[in-house]
């Protein structure tokens, strides 16, 4: 009789994934699979050592990216990753420390510290899953959902006007600024690769379909759906000012690309050549 | 760093004083976000800091401020905040953060008159439970409530160190008068300051499970960068760190993070007695209102009452048993604070008779003087008799 050794193929990100904790918990058509696989290529390719990488996240569906990411991982409190990161830079400058969390999280009640990260041109790379929704709580709106979307707590339509991520973070200062959705992920994996090798705060936002939270309320349809929108409306517009990027799924376009990549002395940057300043004067 | 902390005798104001023995105990990081009356811990750690390569980093608020220390220390930096009681109230989410990713941090709170807003710029003792309960679930918190400037500079470096020993956020509870004091402060020699660092991973990372804790039921802290590849979570977790929502996983957590304070409480509890081996009446007090209490004792032995004081130097843990002990001796006890009461329910709780406990108190943002427990005293007593 044969006997048929079945030979155990490795995935060519095996080394950056916590396998003992697949599955994960995302839904079928969700985004986050390509958010965060995007982010692992981009290390692979660059052939970073995971020692070098810190992963800080908030609290809801894509703050679980932190807990699946095989490198020191931080889960916080909702809406506080940007600060956690902020003293961990500090504490690690050699690091490339990368906040990876919703829109929620970092535009709703984090929104406060992302702009000062932005003013201070912090060395962060900060990517903003956008699902227009708060998908784990069960599906509320928030600063980013669509004008007239339904969501749990709008469902007579959402009436409130959303946040513009890109022109929100570029107003703020952010050096480095992109959008794409989960369909763009060769153009993301590129963005994210250059954001892990520049100083100051960058800031790209991916668009990505939450098919449970945010789809069928609003008839979009399961994830696939989304992405053939993706694949019909998106336009590739790299070096436009921010506030002219559109972003609509409810009939419209959504405008992708690199808005924003600028140089400018970064935080950390300022901060060393201060204190030296200092230490020198003193002696 | 050829920066030298300020060792020799100096006339310093309380915040400057905690602010210095910050430095002394090593922490490298302070965020914050200015509030009366702790600023001056602040502009201290600002003036002084570049000078020793830490950084100081005025923060949007108190909850970025809480979140950025937890995520130095993460990263090893020894780390602080200071705040007042409505920065305190926006710092307890990330405290219980801190608790249970079990990271060291110190956070001082200089408090004052409050509800809300309430008395900037006067003094207050209303933060004692808030300091206990304030953040959500069931946890142990050390606390250390200095009475003095030359408190502010030791207990400042004790807090440190009780926080790197078990892995925990340290209060600094201390009040606006003590926080605005001018008096004498003796800083050592920097070799004659003993500091203590968290315990590191003594296997290698294939080995380390970042929350299996050693018999002192603390587990050894593994930094970002070491290669160690720690996940922390404020999800219930296993050894791992992993997300682990069970029933038995929480048990096991929650009861071991406060068994680790518990079970060393005998070791962590700090207090003082003046005079309590042959008082009849008891006076158990702290901060400011510990010296007009020690002030009181004085008046009350000139006049033949043989009073005593019992400072307590940590309000958290509560020195319960101590008090239980002492209060078999005496016939009344006497608890002067600057609050409706606090620290009186405490002193109820830890008694197993009906002895009488009388509370002096006072809410204006004033001191109370040693006069006024005096006469508190002989009112209780009068009507008794």
């Amino acid at each position: 009789m044969e006997v048929q050794v079945k030979k155990e193929v490795k995935h060519r990100l095996s080394r950056w994934i916590r396998e003992e904790r697949w599955p994960h918990i995302w839904c079928s058509g969700c985004g986050l699979g390509i958010a965060m696989s995007s982010m692992l290529y981009a290390f692979e390719e660059l052939n970073l050592d995971p020692k070098e990488i810190a992963i800080v996240s908030g609290i809801g569906c894509t703050g679980r990216v932190a807990g699946y990411v095989k490198v020191d991982s931080y889960h916080t409190t909702h809406g506080r990753p940007i600060p956690f990161a902020i003293g961990l830079k500090i504490a690690k400058p050699e690091m490339k420390v990368i906040v990876f969390s919703g829109d929620g999280d970092i535009i709703a009640i984090g929104g406060n510290h992302f702009i000062h990260a932005a003013r201070r041109n912090f060395d962060l790379i900060c990517i903003c899953v956008n699902n227009f929704n708060y998908g784990m709580t069960g599906g509320q709106f928030g600063p980013t959902t669509p004008y007239k979307a339904k969501t749990t707590t709008t469902p007579y339509g959402n009436f409130e006007y959303p946040f513009n991520l890109p022109y929100l973070a570029a107003s703020a200062g952010a050096t480095f600024v992109a959008r794409w959705t989960c369909l763009h992920a060769y153009h993301l994996r590129q963005s994210i690769k250059k954001a892990l090798q520049r100083k100051g705060f960058s800031f790209i936002e991916i668009i990505s379909p939450c098919p449970t939270g945010f789809g069928r309320p609003n008839k979009i349809g399961e994830g696939l759906d989304e992405m053939k929108y993706y694949k019909e409306k998106s336009i590739i517009k790299n070096g436009i000012d921010p506030k002219d990027a559109e972003l609509s799924l409810m009939g419209g376009n959504i405008v992708v690309g690199e808005f924003v990549d600028i140089n400018k002395p970064s935080y950390l940057e300022i901060l060393m050549e201060n204190n030296e300043r200092i230490r020198r004067e003193e002696k | 760093m050829s920066a030298k902390i300020l060792t020799g005798v100096h006339y310093m104001l309380g915040d400057h004083a905690c602010a210095e023995g910050a430095i002394a105990a090593g922490c490298r990081f302070f965020a914050g976000y200015p509030i009366t009356p702790s600023t001056e811990i602040a502009e201290w750690i600002s003036l002084r800091f570049p000078k020793f390569g830490g950084v100081f980093i005025q923060m949007e608020d108190e909850l970025a401020s809480m979140a950025a220390i937890i995520g130095a220390s993460c990263g090893g930096l020894k780390s602080m905040t200071a705040t007042s009681g409505p920065g305190m109230s926006l710092m307890l989410e990330n405290i219980g953060l801190a608790v249970m990713l079990e990271v060291p941090c110190v956070i001082v709170n200089v408090q004052r008159g409050a509800p809300s807003t309430g008395l900037p710029t006067l003094v207050g003792q209303g933060d004692i439970m808030q300091a206990k309960w304030g953040s959500h679930g069931d946890y142990e918190i050390v606390a250390y409530a200095p009475a003095s400037c030359q408190e502010m500079f030791d207990l400042t470096i004790q807090a440190f160190n009780t926080a790197e020993i078990y892995r925990i956020p340290v209060i600094i509870l201390t009040d606006e008068a003590v926080g605005h004091l001018r008096e004498k402060v003796v800083i050592p020699d920097e070799s004659e300051i003993e500091i203590v660092n968290r315990k590191k991973p003594n296997v290698s990372p294939e080995g380390y499970l970042p929350y299996l804790p050693d018999e002192d039921l603390v587990p050894r802290m593994a930094l970002a960068g070491e290669g160690y590849f720690v996940h922390m979570t404020g999800l219930t977790h296993d050894e791992r760190g992993y997300p682990n929502i069970t029933a038995e996983a929480h048990e096991r957590l929650v009861r071991r993070l406060l068994d680790k304070i518990q079970k060393n409480k005998d070791k962590i509890i700090k207090y003082e007695e003046v005079q309590t081996d042959d008082a009849e009446i008891l006076l158990i007090s702290y901060g400011i209102t510990a010296r007009s209490s020690l002030k009181a004792v004085q008046l009350l032995r000139k006049e033949g009452i043989k009073a005593g004081l019992f400072r307590l130097i940590t309000i958290w843990p509560f020195p319960y048993e101590k008090i239980e002990e002492l209060s078999r001796k005496v016939s009344l006890i006497v608890v002067p604070e600057i609050n409706s009461g606090q620290v009186r329910g405490e002193v109820l709780k830890a008694l197993k008779s009906d002895l009488s406990v009388l509370g002096v108190n006072k809410l204006g943002g004033d001191l109370i003087t040693p006069q006024e427990i005096v006469e508190k005293i002989k009112e209780f007593l009068k009507i008794r008799v």
